[in-house]
């Protein structure tokens, strides 16, 4: 049984950037603890020799042809229609230091 | 102190120069486009609800670079989510390749050994960020063109042992996918972006070194070479002190020669890859990896060895001439063709590199070209006789030449031999100059 | 009659003969809007232009007639927020595939329906903006997570309805509000403008009154979509042509219902008795039993498909909510609600370095179990029969704290999401005195969306459980 503290909780928010409280912290522990009883249920089964399923529908080779398709392109407008942070057609944040 | 042997391993990004983006139909120019977002659609926006479908030209792109680098290739593929925050992520993830990459174990051949090429992936670029301060205020600003360009990523095993082979093995990668012709690898506008990881390994240790540094960012060559040999510099200090250099990531500093720490680099971020379930995945058949195999060029490599057994031309010479197959194909059409005339290749390639032709390459007819070569190897109709009083005259005004010659400095020669064709006014042969020449000054 | 209590067959003929206009049906359905929209809280937004965009659609299948559309659709002009504070303001710029091919066919999407917050539920009540109520009985529970489209069907406000299902989204929801509602199969109908919850798992479909209804409705929306790769390449066919065929000589299993949270219950009863008319009517019915199976070695239990089930899901959810920065639109991520932290937090464990291994990728190899064990069903029976929730709509303040309250309300149709096949809700059961529902689930095979309709349709005529159809 996997345990789960405030500091996986902390762990986690910080990788999935859900900025927690401390109190939420505890609950959301709390609440993780539990679901992972129900999942703890799965190590019973033998899956030796099974394969994942990541896709239930058997497709393969789902392409596209390496052509422009205007009909899908927004405009500058439409694209920036949904933030108030722009400036010049760019879309705003504050500084991000010193990074790639 | 203690010697020490530099290890480097190489990541190098490409973007490929399909015509529209990797997982969407928006077009594929970020370079050229006259203002910011305006090559964005939901899917390369990351809007709520967007799907992404795999442009096929970009996986056949990447298949091919794998075959030309000897990679084997896997046959069944995936795509794989990698996520991180950063505002030029549109998605919060990054849709890459995990443990299927397309291509894997692969080679580039240097002078001082074979580079061996863990892997060649693709995966889809980010936004662009430019810092600026507006009304007093630090902001980044972000441009989307960028997002979602198909990206390849060609990582090699740490067997580059010099900052010499480093930039001889990114030339070479450059040069093999400029020959596939996939990419413009525009090195200032980021189109192929160098990374190296460094370490020192001591002399005698059998193990690699427990630590290595990330150098970030390189757009040249040289910044390739200075950044490996400030590093060997920077790490072996720490080193002889007893310490590990910390693992982290550095960018290059061009003015001050000097490379600078970014971040630590944690030792790998947690990027909870998962297969992209949006994604089915490829399976390459027989009929299809025929058809990806017989469109690539022959190999470089090849060219320039049937060239060299064929024509005896020099790989540092006609290296210089072309980047793409379809121009090595005109090239190869044009030597032929040469030869076809009796006249010298080695010579045409040198005139062609020292731009002594008058000639549009791979735009004029090659017959066009074979002629004005032909033009400059013509050798005047003159008659021993009338080359005579010409020598002579030569010689009377050039005293000091003779005697030189005579006293054995035979390099003089060559300007003899100048002096005279400048008399004559006409092209004649070096050979039979120095011949009639010599004639004249050993008898006095 | 008012006529915002037609169904959509019986308003499209009454308009082709002139009987009525579609301003009588527009003014009857702002008219209950009105009354009960606020109480009820179905819609979020409502599109005051509608009978506009409804005057010119005669021609067109669906004649302009009102579409109730759930809040995760994309749709261009109304705002898109899956019921989650961190999209409030949203205008999307395009249109998802699924109400473009509603509109193109003459639907007009009235207004946009409440539901669980990113479709994280099954109640409706993990909503910013507060539950939707049930229109059978407002001190209950419509369901979730489609629940204000299926209480937009359930209270006539509207002809029928779009919604989405995960494990249960659709069908439960139509349980608890006495509609009927299709999961189609996964990849029949696009995801393509539909805000992501679970990628390999969600299927957008029909709420309406009717089975007949429901043909019609998927005839329009499902079909393969260029901007959505997985759907199917299969052609889809025309499921209004062989409705009303029958269920003579089909085979159908009675599935889950010595479960202990249902035997002896009236959900239980519900389904046998629905087992007893397919009798009836000429099919063979037989009862599979859970311990049976198990016995067999097959995993046919819930209790696995709920840890498969959250597993998966959350680990997709976790990455699907990932692009929510509040950069290029909407709000940071402090603005998401408890159930969306919880399930983006879990999601991120169950992939994390160390986790993934143990959690995600193992829950997937189970689902590899799954689909054996019912490709496996299949080859014996044509159709699998159960219920889709274990009880009926359960009141209002139901959630509570219970960190898995969605997921373990879903536990009796998770297994045959997780594997996509196709299902139907129709309702099975009418209590006086509460006014609520249970629903009947009918399951089929991939892309055998025609042989559950057929099933359905048999079942709705030969019992009288649906409130639009009086006897």
């Amino acid at each position: 049984m996997t345990k789960i503290t405030s500091d996986t909780v902390k762990h986690m928010a910080t990788l999935a950037k859900i900025p927690v409280t401390k109190d939420e912290e505890e609950s959301l522990a709390k609440g993780f603890t539990e679901t992972l009883e129900v999942v703890d249920k799965l190590f019973k089964i033998d899956v030796k020799g099974v394969k994942p399923t990541h896709q239930v529908t058997g497709l393969e080779n789902i392409l596209r042809e390496d052509k422009i398709n205007e009909k899908k392109t927004l405009s500058q407008d439409e694209a920036l229609s949904n933030t108030k942070n722009k400036h010049n057609g760019y879309f705003v944040v504050d500084q991000i230091l010193a990074e790639d | 102190m203690n010697k020490y042997k530099v290890i480097v391993g190489m990541e190098v990004h490409v973007e490929l120069k399909t015509l529209s983006k990797m997982f969407c139909g928006c077009r594929n120019d970020p370079f050229h486009a006259e203002k910011p977002n305006i090559h964005t659609c939901p899917v390369c926006l990351g809007l709520p609800g967007a799907l992404p479908v795999a442009n096929k030209s970009a996986i056949e792109w990447t298949i091919k670079l794998g075959l030309a680098l000897g990679c084997k290739i896997n046959r069944l593929s995936k795509f794989d989510r990698k996520h991180y925050f950063y505002p030029d992520l549109p998605k919060g993830y990054q849709i890459s390749q995990y443990d299927l990459p397309f291509c894997y174990e692969g080679k580039v051949e240097t002078t001082a050994g074979p580079v061996g090429i863990t892997r060649v992936h693709l995966e889809e670029d980010t936004g662009k960020l430019i810092h600026s301060t507006v009304n007093g205020k630090n902001i980044s600003m972000i441009d989307f063109n960028r997002s979602s360009v198909p990206l390849v990523e060609i990582v090699t095993e740490p067997e580059i042992f010099s900052s010499a082979q480093a930039k001889e093995y990114a030339k070479k990668l450059r040069q093999i996918v400029r020959y596939l012709d996939i990419s413009d690898c525009d090195m200032e506008k980021g189109g192929m972006r160098l990374e190296a990881n460094i370490s020192l390994q001591k002399e005698g240790d059998t193990t690699l070194p427990n630590y290595k540094v990330e150098l970030k960012n390189i757009n040249s060559f040289r910044f390739l070479e200075k950044g490996i040999e400030y590093e060997i510099v920077r790490q072996k200090e720490i080193l002889e002190k007893g310490k590990t250099p910390i693992q982290e990531t550095r960018g290059y500093n061009a003015e001050k020669n000097i490379t600078y720490s970014q971040r630590t680099k944690e030792d790998a971020a947690d990027y909870r890859y998962f297969p992209d379930p949006d994604l089915p995945p490829i399976n390459i058949s027989d009929a299809w990896f025929s058809e990806i195999k017989k469109s690539n060029p022959e190999s470089l490599d090849d060219l320039f060895l049937t060239w060299q057994k064929k024509y005896k031309v020099s790989r540092n010479l006609t290296e210089l001439l072309f980047e793409t197959s379809q121009e090595g194909q005109w090239l190869d059409n044009l030597f032929e063709k040469t030869e076809a005339q009796k006249l010298l290749v080695d010579k045409l390639v040198n005139q062609l590199v020292n731009k002594k032709l008058k000639v549009n390459l791979f735009n004029d007819e090659a017959d066009k070209v074979v002629a004005e070569y032909k033009k400059t190897t013509t050798v005047d109709e003159v008659s021993d006789e009338e080359l005579i009083p010409y020598i002579e005259k030569v010689l009377k005004s050039n005293n000091n030449a003779v005697s030189d010659y005579q006293a054995g400095k035979t390099q003089v020669m060559n300007f003899l031999v100048g002096m005279v064709m400048r008399e004559v006014k006409k092209k004649i042969e070096f050979a039979r100059l120095q011949a009639l020449i010599t004639k004249k000054i050993s008898t006095k | 009659m008012k006529t915002n209590e037609l169904t959509l067959k019986k308003s499209i003929e009454l308009l082709d003969k002139k009987e009525i206009s579609i301003e009588d049906i527009y003014k009857d359905t702002w008219q209950v809007y009105e009354e009960k929209n606020k109480e009820l809280n179905i819609f979020l937004t409502k599109d005051k232009d509608a009978l506009i965009k409804a005057k010119n659609q005669s021609d067109k299948p669906l004649k302009g007639l009102p579409i109730a559309v759930k809040d995760n659709f994309l749709t261009v002009g109304l705002p898109t927020t899956a019921s989650s504070k961190v999209l409030d303001g949203f205008m999307p710029p395009y249109e998802s595939t699924v109400t473009k091919r509603v509109k193109e066919a003459g639907g007009v999407a009235i207004g946009k329906t409440n539901m669980d917050a990113w479709a994280h539920g099954s109640s409706t009540e993990t909503s910013d903006y507060g539950p939707t109520k049930n229109p059978r009985n407002p001190k209950f529970l419509p369901g979730g997570s489609s629940g204000g489209s299926a209480a937009a069907v359930a209270a006539d406000m509207c002809i029928a309805a779009l919604g989405s299902e995960t494990a249960g989204s659709i069908r439960q929801p139509a349980a608890w509000c006495g509609t009927v509602g299709l999961k189609p199969t996964y990849g029949r109908t696009s995801r393509y403008g539909v805000v992501a919850m679970g990628s390999s798992l969600d299927s957008p479909g029909p709420l309406t009154k009717t089975v007949e209804d429901s043909a019609m409705l998927l005839n329009i929306i499902a079909g393969h979509d260029d901007n959505d790769g997985t759907t199917s390449q299969i052609e889809t066919i025309d499921y209004e042509k062989n409705l009303k065929n029958g269920v003579k000589g089909m085979k159908i299993g009675i599935c889950y219902v010595d479960h202990p949270n249902i035997k002896g219950t009236v959900t239980e009863k519900s389904v046998i008795d629905a087992g007893h008319i397919f009798e009836k009517l000429g099919a063979q019915v037989d009862q599979i039993k859970i311990s049976e199976e198990l016995e067999k070695g097959k995993i046919l239990t819930h209790e696995h498909a709920i840890g498969v089930y959250t597993v998966v899901q959350r680990g997709e959810v976790s990455s699907n909510l990932s692009r929510y920065d509040g950069i290029r639109y909407g709000h940071d991520r402090s603005h998401f609600g408890h159930e969306a932290k919880n399930r983006i937090m879990l999601g991120t464990f169950t992939l994390s370095k160390g986790y993934a291994d143990k959690y995600y990728n193992l829950a997937q190899k189970i689902r590899g179990l799954y689909i054996e064990n019912f490709k496996e069903l299949f080859s014996k029976y044509d159709l699998l029969i159960s219920s889709p929730s274990p009880t009926m709509a359960l009141p209002l303040g139901s959630l509570g704290n219970d960190p898995m309250f969605g997921e373990l309300q879903d536990m009796l149709v998770e297994p045959s999401s997780l594997v996509g096949i196709c299902g139907i809700s129709v309702p099975s059961y009418h209590d006086g005195k509460t006014n609520l529902y249970l629903g009947l689930n009918i399951m089929g095979d991939y892309f055998q969306e025609e042989k559950i309709l057929k099933a359905a349709w048999a079942y709705e005529q030969a019992t009288s459980f649906n409130p639009w159809i009086k006897k």
